[in-house]
């Protein structure tokens, strides 16, 4: 039960070794840069895979290849390069394969920035690449949790045959805490992966992996059975935290280190008696939507937090249906608030200041 | 009277039927393929990729499992699934719209990483399954639907040899240009894939066989006179020889 | 004395013609009284009795239609 004290990225690494990860393809970015550096040396250590790949899209593809295999296989980049990888990530998904991804965000849109930021919301949770399909994604806010989330995500991306992925911004990925590696975490129970494309299969019993269907009845069916497990998924998988909620009047809504900045706010507020809680999404897809249905009759206003000028804003807006006010407040291109800030923008709301 | 096979169909192929145009190379070359496979006794353990050309639907003729990868994409594909399954033959089946226009950059690194993979590069000199627009092998001169004048050096730049660029990455073990115009030249396309397909069992490295191809169908030509055009036409520009071989002197 | 024997999957053929043309002893022709149900004229032989066994008919089609076989007498 002993903690180490660990730098971000490198704690993504050894959680992905310790949740099973049996190759990994990337290719350098910053602020993740220390991912697969760390891995490069570690996964050979293990007898495992590890590639530089020539590129971004190079990686996802090589993703697609071994998850295709029926091997649990991982990638790491930052928001330019996620952007590169969308085609794979779609091709993915519409073929049904499990992998984890990693985006340690940074600023922009563009080249951007090196900051962090959480400007990547829509990239992750609308899609990012063309079709119907999700990726189921986590926000978690510091260490340990980062690495609790990612020793559990090649278990949750085979039971559902999906791409999961964890979304850090950089301060997440840089910062040292300490961390508890031998934590337990809740294990599934998993089948064989008996429609891995693996070998040794021929006439009827071939495997083939594919995403095209162009009889458009089969495409249309193919696209409902994907419908049909989101569903699953949405109904199953939201996770969020909530603090402070009971009796507040102001309730934040905000993830990932943005909800950390949040937490000392409210901490503030509390001293001087503005009772304010805090709604924290840990899925950002399947949005917690459940956090959202029995409201406390005291709650007057919600306010938004994001590092980015305002994208999960548009699911609380969804979440809440209208029936309260929503504020927001946001810093981007890799400035952070003070908790200050946002003590100064809910004293805003209060005297009823836009 | 006692009778011998000459000739029969493939265990390497599925019983569906090729969707490719009549007289189309791709059909030969399938059948090329899965006789190696056949021969050399590793149908089952193949893992082919299927790439997006006319060649998109592959993973129904070829009699083992796929994997249909992106436009471009084979090749690290490939990397991916013989990195996880390095006991198992993969190889892929790529176009010349597909491998030297959207995955150029996959190639060349796949072979710089020598990955020990075989890949089948099919060059008809043309964007067969979109309509016949220009690829970067189409010959100068040659009119497409995206070059109506004819392929001009200035506009256009001259028609890219990927066999010699691959014979120049350190990390390739065998690259040879064939050809399947006639019988003679279709045995020797045979041989040649049967070496590099043993390549990758001896785990020799990066091999690549590029067939020359024909598009009967985009180059307004009969089967027939498309093969006329390989032989007269395209083998002037893209020799068909070998351009690397590391033979037994590799460790 | 026939050397070869062929057979024929109509059904799989689309008069692309290239085994007519490779053919040395020129013993096939698309048969103008016989359609498959592609619509196509498929391929028969019109001299047996001069086939070589050769396999080039076959080894050309792109569609595997012929298979042959070599008589021994």
């Amino acid at each position: 039960m002993s903690k180490v004290l660990m730098k971000g990225n490198e704690a993504i690494a050894v959680a992905a070794i310790l949740g099973g990860c049996e190759a990994f393809f990337g290719y350098p970015i910053t602020p993740q840069n220390e991912i697969p550096e760390f891995l490069s040396k570690h996964m050979k250590k293990e007898g495992r895979v590890f590639v530089q790949a020539e590129s971004e899209v190079a990686s996802i593809n090589m993703v697609y290849g071994a998850a295709g295999a029926g091997a649990r296989v991982m990638t790491s980049s930052s928001s330019p390069g996620i952007a590169l990888m969308q085609e794979g990530i779609t091709y993915i998904a519409g073929a049904e394969l499990p992998c984890v991804l990693v985006n340690v965000m940074r600023g922009g849109p563009g080249l951007g920035g090196i900051q962090p930021a959480q400007s990547d919301y829509n990239q992750i949770t609308r899609g990012g690449g063309n079709g119907d399909y999700h990726v189921i994604s986590y926000a978690p806010e510091n260490l340990q949790e980062t690495v609790d989330i990612i020793k559990t995500a090649f278990d949750t991306a085979d039971f559902y045959r999906n791409p999961v992925m964890i979304a850090v911004d950089g301060l997440i990925g840089q910062m040292m805490e300490p961390v508890d590696l031998s934590k337990e975490v809740k294990r599934r129970k998993l089948g064989p992966k008996d429609w891995a494309a693996s070998g040794g299969h021929t006439g009827t019993n071939r495997r083939v992996i594919t995403s095209l269907y162009l009889d458009p009845k089969k495409l249309e069916e193919h696209n409902l059975n994907l419908y049909r497990k989101y569903q699953i998924i949405e109904k199953n998988e939201q996770m969020f935290e909530t603090i402070n909620c009971e009796n507040a009047e102001y309730v934040i809504v905000a993830y990932g280190t943005m909800a950390r900045i949040c937490r000392s706010a409210i901490e503030i507020l509390k001293q001087e008696g503005i009772n304010v809680g805090m709604i924290r999404p840990i899925t950002l897809w399947p949005f917690p939507e459940k956090a959202f249905r029995n409201l406390p009759k005291t709650l007057k206003e919600f306010l938004v937090c994001e590092l980015s000028l305002g994208q999960m804003i548009d699911d609380v807006k969804i979440a809440v249906a209208g029936r309260l006010p929503i504020s927001f407040f946001g810093r981007t291109g890799g400035m952070l608030p003070e908790p200050e800030d946002i003590v100064f923008a809910i004293k805003n709301l209060i005297k009823g200041v836009e | 009277m006692m009778e011998n096979i000459v000739y029969q169909k493939s265990k390497g192929l599925t019983d569906n039927e090729l969707s490719y145009c009549p007289g189309c190379t791709h059909g030969i070359i399938h059948k090329l393929v899965a006789e190696t496979l056949e021969e050399l006794g590793i149908i089952e353990k193949s893992i082919g990729i299927a790439s997006v050309g006319c060649s998109v639907m592959s993973y129904f003729f070829f009699n083992c499992d796929m994997q249909q990868a992106a436009h471009g994409r084979g090749c690290a594909v490939a990397t991916g699934i013989k990195r996880v399954r390095e006991d198992n033959i993969v190889f892929t089946y790529q176009g010349d719209g597909d491998l030297a226009s959207m995955g150029l950059n996959e190639t060349i690194h796949a072979a710089n990483r020598g990955e020990n993979i075989t890949v089948i590069f099919i060059n008809n000199g043309i964007f067969g399954m979109t309509g016949g627009q220009m690829a970067p092998t189409t010959l100068l001169g040659a009119k497409t639907t995206t070059s109506p004048e004819g392929r001009d050096v200035k506009e256009h730049g001259f028609p890219i040899r990927v066999s010699e660029i691959l014979a120049q990455v350190e990390g390739a073990a065998y690259i040879e240009r064939v050809s399947v115009h006639n019988p003679q030249f279709l045995r020797k396309a045979k041989k040649s894939l049967l070496k590099a397909f043993q390549y990758q069992m001896d785990k020799k490295g990066f091999t690549f066989i590029e067939f020359l191809s024909t598009c009967p169908v985009n180059w307004g030509m009969t089967p027939i006179k498309s093969m006329e055009y390989v032989k007269d036409m395209m083998m002037n520009y893209y020799p068909v020889k070998v351009f690397k071989d590391v033979g037994e002197n590799n460790d | 004395m026939a050397k070869g024997r062929l057979i024929f999957d109509h059904d799989k053929c689309k008069a692309c013609e290239l085994c007519v043309h490779y053919c040395p002893t020129k013993i096939l022709e698309l048969d103008a009284n016989n359609i498959n149900k592609k619509g196509y004229n498929v391929v028969n032989v019109i001299d047996q009795e001069k086939c070589i066994a050769c396999g080039f008919c076959a080894l050309m089609c792109p569609d595997s239609v012929i298979t042959v076989f070599k008589v021994a007498s």
